[in-house]
């Protein structure tokens, strides 16, 4: 097997790993982890098809790189926004999860405060 | 089997159980430390891609910066949340793992089944370089083919601020973000945010100059002044600025507003928008480079210390 077969294979079990996380952890925080975890799993799966489109001269094609660097910046924003999101809603509800409140009598109470 | 085929087995086996423990750890915290692990690993896997300037921004950027934002957060809700954990069903679970290991088969598909030869855009990344006076193909595609992507990904980095700021109750507008951290006079954090400033700040600028012929950029460059920044203000060596101030937001805006301002420029002397007019293109990119690296600085390190939370009181 090429390394750059060994990689993608890599890159697609960390995209099934991330968003099993995404889908079952019940803790929010731990569900933004695990979509970096998969964004990581993404981003590597087109070093790979750079790694792969290695022309003239050079060991990588540069176009999937910069798109990867551009991806990188931007998933950190994304996850700055999603951590300033979480702490408002654990300040303002007491609770960090996204399930709906247990039963009527919370819900009710939170719209008259 | 030759050597180098062994140790990125034993890579792709470390990235995968990092990746795995983030999932699988107890704690939030466990996990966010493995994700870090994680994001260094990734990193010997882009060298090993014969990507440099991506792993310095993954290991900067994604394991790093990443990292310090998820510890802060997991640290404020450790502890705290009232309402005990819920872990979904055996039998959600139990379908989620398998809907997962169908994708992840499927991606595997497409990884085998790659074209080849495999298309490329090195040659056409290649023959614009000596046009551009660079010598870093990474950079010439950031600043040059795909100037667009990079002009906008600054405005997403600051859209990203301005909401991280607008979830700021309204007594706190601009006010400061965070406590105001005291500075431990035994402990060796300010030891650190004293001795490591001066050298991490060379390191960062020199990141983007030599952006223009070696791998860095940027990006890279900002990450390292960022993180050099939280070290400080984590100290208690410098209070966080208040998000009022007239400079800070100039700053914030200053190197978006000079890549948008030469972007104009070249509709007239290029002909398009963001083309460089021929001799000057070296000088326009490094001057866009040094410009945003400022205000990508600012703004990544803002970013980490979140929505204002006390008043501006001097």
């Amino acid at each position: 097997m090429s390394s750059t077969t060994l990689f993608g294979m890599c890159a697609a079990a960390l995209v099934g790993l991330g968003l099993y996380g995404l889908l079952i952890h019940p803790q929010t925080l731990r569900r933004i982890v695990a979509f970096n975890l998969l964004g990581g799993g993404v981003f590597l799966m087109f070093g790979v098809v750079a790694r792969r489109g290695a022309a003239a001269g050079m060991a990588s094609d540069p176009v999937p790189q910069a798109l990867v660097i551009t991806g990188v910046v931007v998933a950190f924003s994304a996850t700055a926004l999603a951590i300033a999101l979480l702490l408002r809603l654990f300040a303002d509800s007491g609770d960090a999860s996204l399930r709906s409140p247990p039963h009527d009598g919370v819900a009710a109470d939170r719209t008259h405060v | 089997m030759t050597l180098a085929q062994f140790l990125e087995i034993c890579l792709v086996v470390l990235v995968l159980g990092a990746g795995a423990w983030t999932i699988a750890a107890r704690s939030a915290h466990a996990a966010i430390t493995g994700f870090v692990s994680y994001g260094l690993l990734l990193s010997l896997v882009w060298v090993q891609l014969a990507a440099v300037d991506v792993a310095l921004a993954e290991v900067a950027i994604g394991g790093g910066l990443t990292g310090v934002l998820l510890l802060t957060a997991a640290a404020r809700l450790q502890g705290r949340e009232s309402q005990p954990i819920q872990w979904p069903s055996r039998l959600h679970r139990c379908v989620a793992a398998v809907l997962c290991t169908a994708l992840t088969a499927a991606l595997c598909a497409v990884v085998l089944w790659l074209p080849d030869p495999a298309p490329t855009l090195a040659p056409a990344a290649a023959g614009a370089l000596p046009a551009l006076g660079l010598g870093n193909a990474v950079t010439g595609v950031l600043l040059a083919h795909r100037a667009l992507d990079t002009v906008l990904e600054t405005v997403v980095v600051l859209l990203a601020l301005v909401g991280v700021w607008s979830l700021a109750p309204d007594r706190y507008w601009n006010g400061r973000p965070g406590q105001r951290q005291e500075v431990d006079s035994d402990g060796v954090l300010p030891f650190f945010a004293r001795v490591l400033p001066p050298i991490g700040v060379l390191l960062g600028i020199h990141l983007v100059f030599v952006g223009a012929n070696a791998p860095g950029g940027k990006f890279q460059g900002a990450t390292v002044l960022a993180a050099m920044w939280l070290l400080v203000m984590m100290a208690g060596l410098r209070d966080a600025p208040a998000i009022g101030s007239r400079w800070l937001r100039i700053g914030l805006v200053f190197g978006p507003a000079v890549f948008f301002a030469i972007g104009l420029i070249g509709i007239g002397t290029a002909g398009a928008f963001l083309a460089y007019p021929p001799d000057y293109a070296k000088v326009l990119i490094v001057t866009i480079e040094l410009t945003l690296m400022v205000s990508i600085a600012l703004t990544l390190g803002l970013l980490v210390v979140g929505p204002p939370e006390r008043p501006d009181t001097r």
